[in-house]
Order: C-alpha cells, then sequence, then structure tokens
C-alpha cells in the first residue's frame, strides 16, 4: 500500500512534465487505446487484480487519471454492455445520464441493466483515496491540499517521507505544513526516533498516539522515557476533551428533553391538562417538516426554516381543535382527560399510517448542518445538535418572554392563579384557555421540527418522547418554565455521566429510579411554585 | 335412538334413510364442486400498523404481488389463489389469535407472516394445534425447529457466521465492537458471535466490546463516542451490528457526523436492508457493510423483472426490495412447487412433499428445502452506495444450508433436526439418540430466555 503511494508520487513528478507536453497533442487513438487497456485491467473480479490496475493508472502519465480514479472511488465508473467504460453522471431511477470515461462527452440516458459498475470494496476505497491524496498534494486548490495533508496522517512511508520534505518547505498554507509535518513525525516516532517523538509531544491525533505507543516500547531508553512523558500529558489532555465532550453530549440531550418538555410545561404545568397527544403534536411538527421539503424540493435548507412557522402552526391549530373538541368539556376531570387525549394520541397516530405511510419520511439534513465542527483532535462537537441546543435555548427564552412581557402571557398567569378573580376581573377565561393550549401545542410542533433532524420521522416519533416529557415537568416542579429548563438540561447531563460506565439501558433505569425517589423527598418538584401561585 | 326406532313405521324410516344417503352424496359431491371452484385460501399474517408496520406491510403487499403473478399465470391445480389479509397491529399476542382465525374460521391453506422472533414464538402453538402451514420470511436467532414452519430467512450461520469470517479473512478486523438492541435476537446472536470469536479465532476479551441499547434508542452521542476510542487503539476494528429497526437512522447519522469513515471502522449489520436505507442520506455512510442472502442490487434478470413487477405493484418509481420479500418470493414458490407435486393443498401432503423442492432464487442460483426446513441460500456482503443501494463485495462461493441448532452454543451442539419419516423430529439428539429426551432444547431455551 505504501509502495504504491511513493510509486505514485515518483510518477508525478514525471507525470507534471509529461502533461504540458500532452496537452499539446491531441488525444489520439492510440493513447486512447492505452487508456482503454489502463481501465479494462478494472474490469476484473479480482480486488488484487483491481488494487494493481489502480497503480497502472496512477503510474500512467494520463491526464484523465485524477478524473478516472475519483469515479471509481464514487462508483461511477462503470462499464456498458458495448464495452465502453463511461462515468454516470447520476445514479438514481432507473434510467442513469452517462458520459464516455474517454472523451466526456454526453451519451445520453442508459439503461441501468446495460451497465456494469466496476465494483470497489474498503481496502481499495483507502487505496484510491491515499492515490488521490498524493496526485492532490501538488493541487492548485487548496482544500485538496488541505484534505490531502489531512488523508497522508499515518500512511508515511520512509520514501515518502523523503519526497515531502521539499513539499513542507514549499507549502504556503499553514494547515498543509502542519498536518505534513505530524505526516511524517509519526513515522519518524515509529521508527523510534527521538525528532519524531519530539515532534509528536502534545499531538491529540490518535494516530500520533499510537505512533508514540511504539515509540514508547522502543529499545533506545531515552526515547522511550520521552515517549511515555509525552503520552502521559497527551492522556491529561484527552481526559479533559472527554469530560467536555460528555458534557456537550448531556447538554445537547438535555436540550431535546427540555424542547419535548417544555410544551408540555405550559399545557400540563399552567393549565393542569394532562394531554397524552403532546408527542403527537410534535410528530406532526415533524411532518411538517417533512412537506415542506416535499413541497420546496433541493432546498432543504430554506424548508426547514420555513417549517418554523408552519410547525408552530399546524400544531397550534390541531391543539386548539383538541382543546376546543374534547378538554374543555372535560375540566377538572384529569382521568377522563388522561384517557381522551390518549384516544386522540391513537387518532392521531393511525391517521398519519393511513393518510401519508406507516413508513418512516426521510427528512433531509442541509448541508450547514451536517458534520462537526473541529475543535482539536480529541474533540468535535456535531453541528446538528448544536443547532438543536441554540433551538431549544431561543425557544425557551421567547415563552419566557411571552409569559413575563405580554398581555397573554399576564392573563395565563391571572387564570391559572385564580380563575373566579380572573375572570371577574374582566378577563375572557375560555379565550385565554385557548391561546395557552395553542401556544403549548404549537410549542410541541418546534420540538418536533428539531426532532426530525436527529431521529426517525415516523408515526412512533411522539411516543418515544411523551414519558420523558413528562419526566422532566415533573421533576423541574410543574407550573414553573425554569424547572424544565434546569430539570431537562441537567437530567441529560446524568444520563451522559451514567451512560459510559451503566450501559444505555441501565442509565435510563437509574435516571427513573432517582426522579422516583427525588419526588418522594420533594412531591413539589426542583422548583416548587410558591406564594399564591401553588394550589392548596 | 331406541325410543325413534319404536315410535317411526319401518317404512319410513328407510325412506328417511333413503334421503339421509341422498343428501350425503349430493353433499359429498357439492363439497368436490366446491373444492374445484372455490380459491385457494393464502393467509397474510402482517402487522399493518404498530411500530413494525414499517417493516411488515411491505411484505404483505410483497405476498399480494405473488398471489396476482400465479392468477395470471393460470393459478394452481386450476384454482385461483385468494388472499386473507388480518392485521396483528405489532401485538404479540394478537399474532396467536389472527392466527388461529386464519386457520379455524377462515381455514386458510398456507400462512405467510411474522417478523419478529417474539410474534413468530406467540404463533408457533397454534400453527402446530390447528396443523398449519407457516413461512417466516427473516432472518433470526435460531433454535428452533418446528413441524409446521418453514423458516426461509436466515439461520446464524447464513448470515452471521460467515459475516465475521469475511471481516478476519478479507479485511484484516481484529477488534470487535458488538452493539445491539436490548432482545432475544441481538444477545443470541452476539452469544454464539462471542463464542465463535474466542474459540475459533482466539481474539482476547479486550479486543470484543459489548453494548445493548434499548428500542428505538436515538440519542447515539456516547456510543458512538466510545466505539471512536475502542477503534482508536492501533489495531483494525469493526462494529457487528445487529441494532434493529429505526434506532438505525439516529445510528448512522451520528456516525457520519462524527466522522467515522467506513474505511477507518466499517460497520457490519445483520438488520439494515434497503427499506431502512430508504430512510436516511447514505453518502457519508459509503462502504459501511451489511451481510444478507439478496439485495436489490443483485445483477440477474430475474431479479431485474422481480424490481419491475414491484415498482409496477407499489406504483412508486422509488420503491426497493429486501432480503424478507425475496424470502417470501422463494417460499411462495416452494410452497406452490409443493402443491403442484402433492396435486392437493393438504397440509401434510404439501408438508411431506416441500422437503427436497428446489426453486430459483433472485440471485441466479437455486434454493432448496431442507429437511430441517430451513433452506439453502448464498450469504453476499454488500458495501453501501450513495444511492440507498448495496454494492456486492464477497459472497459464498455456493449455497449454504441453514442450520436450525448452532455449533457454538453449549446445549443446542448436539440437535439436528430432520422431518422426513421416520425421523420427523424438530430436536434430535445425536448423542443419545432420542427426539427431545434430551434436556438440551430446553437449556437452548433457557439460553435464549437470559
Amino acid at each position: 500500500m505504501r509502495r504504491f503511494l511513493s510509486l505514485g508520487l515518483l510518477c508525478l513528478v514525471l507525470l507534471s512534465t509529461a502533461m504540458t507536453a500532452q496537452a499539446q497533442s491531441d488525444p489520439s487513438t492510440p493513447d486512447d487505446q492505452a487508456a482503454l487497456a489502463l481501465l479494462s485491467a478494472l474490469d476484473v473480479n479480482s480486488y488484487r487484480d483491481k488494487g494493481e490496475a489502480i497503480t497502472a493508472i496512477l503510474q500512467s502519465d494520463d491526464e484523465r487519471a485524477r478524473d478516472w480514479l475519483q469515479a471509481l472511488l464514487d462508483g461511477r465508473l462503470q462499464r456498458a454492455d458495448d464495452g465502453r467504460f463511461v462515468l454516470v453522471l447520476d445514479n438514481r431511477g432507473r434510467d442513469w445520464p452517462v458520459a464516455d470515461a474517454l472523451t466526456k462527452e454526453s451519451l445520453g440516458d442508459m439503461s441501468r441493466r446495460d451497465l456494469d459498475r466496476i465494483g470497489i470494496n474498503n481496502a481499495l476505497r483507502n487505496q484510491l483515496r491515499s492515490a488521490i491524496a498524493v496526485v492532490d498534494l501538488y493541487s492548485p486548490n487548496v482544500e485538496r491540499r488541505r484534505s490531502s495533508a489531512d488523508r497522508l496522517l499515518g500512511e508515511v512511508d520512509g520514501e515518502l517521507a523523503e519526497t515531502l520534505e521539499p513539499v513542507i518547505a514549499e507549502a504556503e498554507d499553514d494547515h498543509v505544513r502542519m498536518r505534513l509535518t505530524q505526516a511524517v513525525a509519526i513515522y519518524r516516532a515509529e521508527q523510534g526516533e527521538m525528532a519524531g517523538v519530539e515532534a509528536l509531544t502534545g499531538s491529540l491525533h490518535p494516530r500520533a498516539r499510537v505512533a508514540l505507543g511504539r515509540a514508547a516500547n522502543s529499545d533506545d531508553p531515552i526515547v522511550a522515557d520521552a515517549a511515555a512523558a509525552a503520552l502521559a500529558g497527551i492522556e491529561q489532555q484527552l481526559k479533559i476533551n472527554r469530560g467536555l465532550e460528555t458534557l456537550y453530549f448531556g447538554l445537547s440531550l438535555g436540550s431535546v428533553l427540555v424542547l419535548a418538555a417544555i410544551g408540555l410545561a405550559i399545557t400540563f404545568g399552567v393549565m393542569g391538562v394532562i394531554n397524552m397527544a403532546h408527542g403527537e403534536l410534535m410528530m406532526l411538527g415533524a411532518y411538517t417538516t417533512w412537506m415542506m421539503q416535499q413541497l420546496l424540493p433541493g432546498q432543504p435548507g430554506l424548508a426547514l426554516i420555513l417549517s418554523i412557522p408552519a410547525g408552530f402552526m399546524v400544531a397550534a391549530l390541531v391543539g386548539i381543535a383538541i382543546e376546543r373538541g374534547v378538554i374543555q368539556f372535560l375540566k377538572g376531570r384529569p382521568l377522563e382527560t388522561l384517557l381522551a387525549t390518549f384516544g386522540i394520541s391513537l387518532i392521531l397516530q393511525q391517521l398519519v399510517r393511513t393518510v401519508i405511510s406507516p413508513l418512516n419520511r426521510t427528512v433531509v439534513t442541509p448541508e450547514w448542518m451536517s458534520g462537526s465542527l473541529v475543535i482539536n483532535d480529541a474533540l468535535s462537537l456535531t453541528l446538528n445538535r448544536m443547532y438543536v441546543l441554540g433551538f431549544a435555548l431561543v425557544v425557551f427564552a421567547g415563552l419566557m418572554l411571552i409569559m413575563r412581557r405580554t398581555r397573554l402571557g399576564l392573563e395565563v398567569r391571572a387564570v391559572t392563579q385564580n380563575r373566579a378573580m380572573a375572570r371577574s376581573m374582566g378577563i375572557r377565561a375560555t379565550r385565554v384557555d385557548i391561546m395557552t393550549f395553542a401556544l403549548g401545542s404549537g410549542v410541541a410542533g418546534l420540538a418536533g421540527v428539531a426532532l426530525s433532524q436527529l431521529t426517525n420521522v415516523g408515526p412512533n416519533l411522539g411516543q418515544n418522547y411523551i414519558i420523558d416529557s413528562f419526566m422532566v415537568v415533573v421533576f423541574g416542579g410543574v407550573g414553573n418554565l425554569w424547572g424544565t429548563l434546569v430539570a431537562g438540561l441537567s437530567l441529560g447531563i446524568i444520563n451522559q455521566v451514567l451512560e459510559p460506565w451503566a450501559g444505555a439501558v441501565l442509565a435510563k433505569i437509574i435516571v427513573l429510579v432517582f426522579i422516583i425517589l427525588f419526588i418522594q423527598k420533594r412531591p413539589r418538584g426542583l422548583f416548587p411554585q410558591k406564594g399564591r401561585a401553588a394550589e392548596g | 335412538m331406541t325410543t325413534l326406532q319404536r315410535k317411526t313405521h319401518p317404512r319410513t324410516l328407510s325412506r328417511f334413510a333413503t334421503a339421509l344417503i341422498a343428501a350425503a352424496v349430493m353433499g359429498a359431491s357439492a363439497q368436490a364442486v366446491a373444492q374445484e371452484d372455490d380459491p385457494i385460501k393464502v393467509g397474510i399474517l402482517h402487522s399493518l400498523s404498530g411500530t413494525m408496520a414499517i417493516s411488515e406491510s411491505t411484505l404483505k403487499d410483497t405476498v399480494e404481488m405473488l398471489i396476482e403473478q400465479q392468477n395470471e399465470a393460470g393459478g394452481l391445480l386450476g384454482r385461483q389463489l385468494e388472499a386473507v389479509v388480518v392485521d396483528p397491529a405489532s401485538n404479540w399476542p394478537l399474532f396467536a389469535e389472527r392466527a388461529r382465525e386464519l386457520l379455524a374460521q377462515e381455514e386458510v391453506d398456507v400462512i405467510f407472516g411474522n417478523w419478529t422472533s417474539v410474534s413468530r414464538k406467540a404463533v408457533l402453538p397454534v400453527v402446530e394445534e390447528l396443523n398449519g402451514l407457516l413461512f417466516y420470511p427473516v432472518q433470526y436467532e435460531g433454535e428452533e425447529s418446528s413441524e409446521n414452519v418453514f423458516y426461509t430467512g436466515a439461520a446464524p450461520n447464513q448470515q452471521a457466521i460467515p459475516a465475521v469470517e469475511y471481516l478476519i479473512n478479507e479485511v484484516g478486523i481484529e477488534r470487535f465492537a458488538l452493539i445491539g438492541t436490548d432482545y432475544v435476537y441481538p444477545r443470541t446472536t452476539n452469544r454464539i458471535l462471542e463464542a465463535f470469536l474466542k474459540d475459533e479465532h482466539g481474539v482476547a476479551e479486550e479486543d470484543i466490546m459489548v453494548n445493548y441499547t434499548p428500542f428505538g434508542h436515538s440519542d447515539w452521542q456516547n456510543i458512538v463516542s466510545e466505539i471512536r476510542r475502542f477503534g482508536e487503539e492501533g489495531k483494525p476494528t469493526a462494529v457487528i451490528s445487529t441494532i434493529n429497526g429505526d434506532a438505525n437512522v439516529p445510528f448512522y447519522r451520528e456516525l457520519a457526523n462524527q466522522g467515522i469513515d467506513a474505511a477507518d471502522i466499517p460497520v457490519i449489520a445483520f438488520s439494515v436492508g434497503e427499506q431502512e436505507l430508504s430512510g436516511i442520506d447514505t453518502a457519508p455512510l459509503v462502504g459501511h457493510l451489511a451481510a444478507w442472502n439478496y439485495f436489490m442490487s443483485v445483477d440477474t434478470d430475474a431479479n431485474y423483472d422481480f424490481i419491475d413487477a414491484w415498482i409496477e405493484h407499489t406504483g412508486d418509481e422509488e420503491a426497493v426490495t429486501n432480503d424478507p420479500m425475496e424470502a417470501h418470493y422463494i417460499g411462495f414458490n416452494m410452497w406452490a412447487e409443493a402443491v403442484r407435486k402433492a396435486g392437493t393443498t393438504d397440509v401434510d401432503a404439501v408438508k411431506d412433499a416441500i422437503i427436497g423442492v428446489t426453486v430459483p432464487n433472485l440471485s441466479g442460483g437455486y434454493a432448496a428445502m431442507m429437511p430441517n426446513h430451513h433452506i439453502t441460500k448464498p450469504v453476499l456482503i454488500g458495501e453501501v452506495q450513495d444511492n440507498g443501494q448495496f454494492d456486492i463485495v464477497w459472497q459464498t462461493p455456493s449455497t449454504v444450508a441453514g442450520d436450525a441448532w448452532s455449533d457454538y452454543l453449549p446445549g443446542s451442539r448436539d440437535l439436528i433436526a430432520d422431518w422426513r419419516k421416520p425421523m420427523e423430529c424438530g430436536n434430535f439428539n445425536v448423542v443419545n439418540g432420542s427426539c427431545g429426551g434430551s434436556t438440551a432444547a430446553e437449556e437452548a431455551e433457557a439460553a435464549l430466555a437470559e
């Protein structure tokens, strides 16, 4: 494998000179025949032979080599029934648009029955990536040079290390220079050279750790001691990073719990309605996201942003329907409300199953939400969860504003504290009920929009969150939005701290037992309501 | 009766008897006519609502499509086929009730159904009591062989074991993370795999990581980061995933977001097929593996015909096919062939006729029904592609016969199943030569229950 790389690199020097010469001559027939022979060597069953064919392509001085290798890596290099090699431009559906691999001329659509893909496996994929990385080291595109340098970490051998020295000296980009220096240092450390060990001190990259681990077993006691010391320092750093990571995991799980529970904190906490259909309102929010993406194909990001108001509206309207249709007739009868809303949740689920599909729907994650934010080699924060965390905080702040600063909030608080008094002061309690329930339901819809980015959008989405939501509200203190925030985030963190050593199943049980014990001690939760607001 | 004789005139009596005989003859002929004209009833026992609807509803459609095709080709024994669909609603006890309804009230000739092992265990006593026929199309943990059930999905030796051998021999993996959902299939499979890795390949205890998560688990951050660290120790590492159902979507999403690439730590899954992948963007998952006996990407004309028919049947251009669908395709054709061979739909005749029946599968080979009611299947390893399909990177040189009782578990090692005469036993102990007489079956059961 490493030998291929070095060979490829040597040829590259030839290639760059050959390329200029070739660019002037027309693509002649003998040239294409040679290319065809190169590609035909790929069309074999054995992956080992394919690997050799890839090396041959890399060593050929053909300027199309990189395109072919990239197409092969992407599974787009295919052979038609008539023996021609084609590049598939789009492999969805039954007929695919293709272009000739040699001339790049479009050949129109071809049926997938008439095409045979040149298959690759993970080993070849590794080889191809490294081969492309070596080619890209000299690319004029800085992004390609950077990813090429990232790729070469841990892939360097003696010959390549020699070749890389001048590249490092000439590198203009800091990232490229830093990575290539590390890559060479990893090789040197593995060889037991002191220079390598010193260069790797403080590096958090796993390959560096493995290299230092090997150096620590070196025969040279000085090198071994230095490597062991470097490793100890790295372990210390890793521990801190691991702690930060767990904290982030906890906050992110907590933010999901807060989002799911905050709507319930209003309908259950403030209004006192046990709404078992709360989860299904979340599901409707998630389906709204899916619907918006169907309406705006190709623009998942815009659709997601538009889903925020749309999801709120849909869930709020359904919430109003539930309140007017059922809950208003069951005032003060919690058991009946519970059963009726449970029935509604089943109806909503089956409705989605019949009208849309029992199958989960694909909600696309927009480009800017996938991947992770790399802090260092040992710590990176996943972007989708970071957005959800931010969104949860914004929703929470918005709700606090509404409850504290608007007339609606004032009326809601008045009605919940003393309904009769509020009514006699001229507040239309029925209208307030509707608005409050719509608000709580709408927030559930918002939670659904966020969840569509983290979990499955299917008829059962709501069921998975309803218990957790009640748990958070009760733990935080019924009727207290701050309580919900603190309870959600702390339960998230507790869960994630426990999970590594207790396992996911046991961690959940421990959290549940903890809450039960806590409620025994403090029945009103973390932040009990005091004064007149407290019932009884 | 004596009082009747005493009171009735002899002539009346004889006239009465004649009438009776005539009625009986007429009835019999009427019944014969009915047999010729009445459609053959095919029961479909798949959940159309509840959690399992996501997987099972497509299987219902598959059987309906196969019945349609059979009817267009002139039916079976000159009779038309008729589907009887019931909905057990992902509710395990309801499966047993619905099975009873199919067999006792609807009097179906055969049942195609079930997905989860627990639902199959619920139906088993009913099918055995009422002597029905059940074709079970899903890969499962083995340790079972019933006279009335035909297992057209893979047993562990047709999926898990070859997959692990592929990882060790072809990819050179030395460390294994066994990640699964917390229920019977992953636990049994992982027990078999752990024993297999340690005993057959000498993998050390610290090179195996086992982790179970609840059904529908959606927060994978911690586990994925643990897998990442597990794989950073310098030895080639792979994840063997028995994660079930839609918990896979957030799992793969988290893998992609944390930047775990298949070239570094490949994940090989036993429960992820085209259907599951149709719920995610697969571009970041390219190269992760799955082990099945069929992939939609199999390059044979029979498969392309099947896919075209399926797309036409569903009216959905994007519709995908998967392994359990092929299992139903094979099972249905085997049953039809056995009925033709026996010349009747009578359960006992079909049961005898079906052993040894060989029909083409969709991957260009043949599937044969073995005496232990399992079938022969090729084992395919596929890598995920960016279009949600699998690219087949390895397959067994020939088909593998399903083994009802695993060779790697104590207790089940000595058992074989053979439903041919004269043995006719699902758990024959080759050591003491008795059928079900040993405690081995119960030991295996207890192992399952653990």
